[in-house]
C-alpha cells in the first residue's frame, strides 16, 4: 500500500494535510470573533473589516501571495519583527504554507460563521440576560452553541479550501519537496515534467479521495450538531 | 414590594410618558396593542433604555436616568415570563429551568426545583428538549425557569396571547398561585379583559403611551377612560351556595343569587365575577316572566355621559358596583336619576367564562 506513492509524494499528502489542519484550527478563534465583529459591532472601519477579510477572495491567490511576500518574508517589516523577537519564521516553511492557506480560506470560514451568528434570535440572548447571565456568559452558553454547526461548516470549508490552495502557497513560500510542496503543488511539478501525467493522476485520486472524505465527515458531523442543537 | 415606574420615551413618532405605583400582588399593564406595554415591562427589566426615568422596586433602584444609573438586566434578578417562551432549544428542560439558578447569588432562598416541576406538573418533561413541548407545556417551563431564577419581581408579557383556550385555561390557575403564594410582586402585560378581571389585583391602564387610570380592576374596569366601551364591566365577587342537578351553580353576590352554568369551585369558594356592562338590561320595576335567571336589584350611584351617545349607569348593590350601558334615549325615557333603585337583568350566558376566577387574597 505505501509503495503505491512514493515517499516524496506521502510527504505532500501529509504535509498538505498538516498544513490545512494548522490553517484551521489558528484561524477558527479569530474567524469566530471576526464574525461576531461583523455581524454584531458598531464600530467605524466595520466595512473596511469587511472588505479586508474578503480581499484574498477577489484578488488573485498570486497577488496575495507576494503582499505576504512583502509582509511576512524573511525583510518584510512583520517578517523582520517575528523572527527576532519570537523566532518565527513564515517564509519558504511550512508554517509559510498554513499562514497562506489560512489567510485564503479566511472569508469562507468567515461567512459561514457570521450566517449562523446572524440567524440566531437575539431574544434568546436577551431571555438569558434576564435569567442573570452577563455578556460572556450569555456567549458561552446561548450563542456559541447555537452557532456551532456554523463554526462546523466554516471549519469544514476552510479545511478543503486549505487543501486546495495553491497560488498563494506557492508565490509566498515555493515548491520545495518535503518541506512547502503540498499536494497541489506537487501535481503541478509532476505536469510541468514531460512524462509526468501518470505521476500526477495518482495524486488527483489521492485529492479526490481526501475531498470525498472531507465531505461525507461534514456532512455528518453538521447533520449530527444541528440535531443537537434543535433541540430534538 | 411595591415597584414604581416613571418613563419618558420617545420610539419614532410615538411617545411614551408613563408614571405609575404598583403596589405587592398582581399588576396587569393593561392596553390595546401598541399602547406601550412591552415598552414599559422592557423598561422595568433593562432590555430598553430610556430616555429619561427612574424605575425602582421594593428599596432598590434599577434606573435612574437623573443619577445616571442604569443596571444591566443581568443584574436585575427579574423573572421574565416571554410571551413565546424563548426557551433555550439547545438545552433540555431541566437545563432550561436551572439557567438562571446559575447566577442567582448564592445563600438566597429560593424555590426548589422539585417544587416548581410540582406546581407547574412539568416532571415528566425534564429530559425534554423545548423543539418537542406543545404551546403550553413551553408557557408552564417559561414560567418555572422565571421563578427558579429567584426573582425580585416577575414580568409577564402576554405570556397566555399565543395559546388557545384550552391551553389558557391551563396556565391561568398557575399564575393565580403566584400571586396568591409567591410573595413576589408581579407585572403581568395584557390586552385581554378576561385576563384582568380574572387576575388583576391591580390594574394600570395604559392609553397611546399614557396612564390612563391606575387602581383595582372593578374601578378601572368601570372606567369609560381606560376601557372600551365593549369592555366596560363590573366585576363581582361571590360565594359559591350550591351545585344543582340542573347543570347550574347558585352564587351570592351583594347585589343578589346569581346563576351560572356548572362553576368549576367547590361550594363555599369565592370567585370572581365579570360582567359585561353591554349586557346588562336594566328595567325600573321588577320584570316578571323572563327566561334570565339573574335579576340583581341596586341605587344607582352614579350616570355619567359615555361615548357614542350612550350613558354609563353604575348600581350599587352593597359594597358591589354594577355597571350598565344604555343609550341616552332609554335613560331619559326610564327617567334614570341618581339615587333611584333599579333592576339588572343578566343573562346568564351573559357572564364570560373567561371572566371567572378565584378571587385574590385581601391582604
Amino acid at each position: 500500500m505505501t509503495d503505491w506513492l512514493s515517499p516524496e509524494e506521502w510527504r505532500a499528502v501529509a504535509l498538505s494535510l498538516r498544513v490545512s489542519a494548522t490553517a484551521t484550527l489558528f484561524s477558527l478563534p479569530l474567524g469566530v470573533f471576526v464574525a461576531l465583529a461583523l455581524a454584531r459591532g458598531r464600530f467605524p472601519g466595520r466595512q473596511l473589516l469587511n472588505g479586508l477579510v474578503h480581499l484574498p477572495l477577489i484578488l488573485p491567490p498570486v497577488v496575495t501571495g507576494y503582499l505576504l511576500l512583502l509582509t511576512f518574508g524573511r525583510r518584510g517589516a512583520l517578517g523582520q519583527f517575528l523572527d527576532q523577537w519570537f523566532g518565527i519564521v513564515f517564509a519558504f516553511r511550512w508554517t509559510g504554507a498554513a499562514l497562506a492557506a489560512g489567510i485564503m480560506a479566511f472569508p469562507l470560514m468567515v461567512r459561514a460563521i457570521r450566517l449562523a451568528i446572524e440567524a440566531v434570535d437575539p431574544k434568546l440572548e436577551q431571555a438569558a440576560a434576564t435569567l442573570g447571565a452577563g455578556r460572556l456568559w450569555v456567549f458561552l452558553t446561548v450563542t456559541l452553541p447555537l452557532i456551532l454547526p456554523g463554526i462546523v461548516a466554516g471549519a469544514i470549508l476552510a479545511f478543503a479550501k486549505a487543501m486546495g490552495e495553491f497560488g498563494a502557497t506557492i508565490t509566498f513560500v515555493s515548491n520545495i519537496p518535503g518541506q512547502t510542496q503540498t499536494l497541489p503543488s506537487a501535481i503541478y511539478s509532476f505536469l510541468q515534467i514531460p512524462g509526468g501525467e501518470n505521476d500526477a493522476a495518482r495524486l488527483v485520486v489521492v485529492a479526490i479521495v481526501i475531498a470525498m472524505a472531507a465531505l461525507l465527515l461534514s456532512e455528518w458531523v453538521s447533520r449530527r450538531v444541528a440535531r443537537m442543537v434543535a433541540g430534538q | 414590594m411595591t415597584l414604581s415606574v416613571a418613563l419618558r420615551h420617545s420610539l419614532g413618532e410615538f411617545r411614551l410618558d408613563v408614571d405609575f405605583t404598583a403596589p405587592p400582588g398582581l399588576t396587569v399593564l393593561y392596553g390595546a396593542s401598541g399602547s406601550g406595554k412591552t415598552s414599559v415591562v422592557n423598561a422595568v427589566a433593562g432590555l430598553l433604555r430610556p430616555q429619561a426615568g427612574r424605575i425602582v422596586v421594593g428599596e432598590r433602584v434599577l434606573a435612574d436616568t437623573e443619577a445616571g444609573l442604569f443596571l444591566p438586566p443581568h443584574r436585575r434578578r427579574i423573572g421574565y415570563v416571554f410571551q413565546e417562551g424563548r426557551l433555550f432549544p439547545h438545552l433540555t428542560v431541566r437545563q432550561n429551568l436551572l439557567f438562571g439558578r446559575w447566577f442567582a447569588p448564592r445563600g438566597l432562598p429560593r424555590e426548589s426545583l422539585e417544587r416548581v416541576v410540582a406546581m407547574l406538573g412539568i416532571g415528566p418533561l425534564l429530559a425534554r428538549r423545548p423543539g418537542a413541548l406543545s404551546g403550553g407545556e413551553k408557557a408552564r417551563v417559561g414560567l418555572g425557569r422565571a421563578l427558579l431564577s429567584a426573582p425580585r419581581l416577575i414580568l409577564a408579557d402576554e405570556p397566555l396571547a399565543a395559546l388557545d383556550e384550552a391551553r389558557k385555561a391551563e396556565i391561568l390557575p398557575y399564575f393565580e398561585r403566584l400571586r396568591d403564594e409567591a410573595g413576589v410582586p408581579i407585572l403581568y402585560v395584557s390586552h385581554s379583559t378576561a385576563e384582568v378581571a380574572r387576575l388583576a389585583t391591580t390594574v394600570v391602564a395604559l392609553r397611546g403611551g399614557r396612564v390612563a387610570a391606575v387602581g383595582p380592576p372593578a374601578e378601572v374596569l368601570a372606567s369609560a377612560e381606560a376601557t372600551d366601551l365593549q369592555e366596560l364591566s363590573s366585576l363581582l365577587t361571590a360565594r359559591i351556595v350550591a351545585h344543582h342537578p340542573d347543570g347550574l351553580s347558585e352564587l351570592a353576590a351583594e347585589a343578589g343569587t346569581l346563576w351560572l352554568p356548572q362553576v368549576p369551585a367547590p361550594p363555599g369558594a369565592r370567585i370572581r365575577i365579570r360582567i359585561a356592562a353591554q349586557d346588562v338590561i336594566l328595567a325600573r320595576s321588577r320584570p316578571e316572566g323572563l327566561s334570565a335567571l339573574n335579576l340583581l336589584q341596586g341605587r344607582i350611584e352614579r350616570l355619567a355621559d359615555g361615548p357614542g351617545g350612550r350613558v354609563l349607569v353604575m348600581l350599587a348593590a352593597g359594597e358591589d358596583r354594577l355597571t350598565a350601558l344604555v343609550t341616552r334615549r332609554s335613560a331619559a325615557a326610564m327617567a334614570l336619576a341618581e339615587g333611584e333603585t333599579c333592576h339588572a337583568i343578566v343573562k346568564t350566558v351573559a357572564i364570560a367564562p373567561g371572566g371567572v376566577g378565584a378571587a385574590p387574597d385581601r391582604r
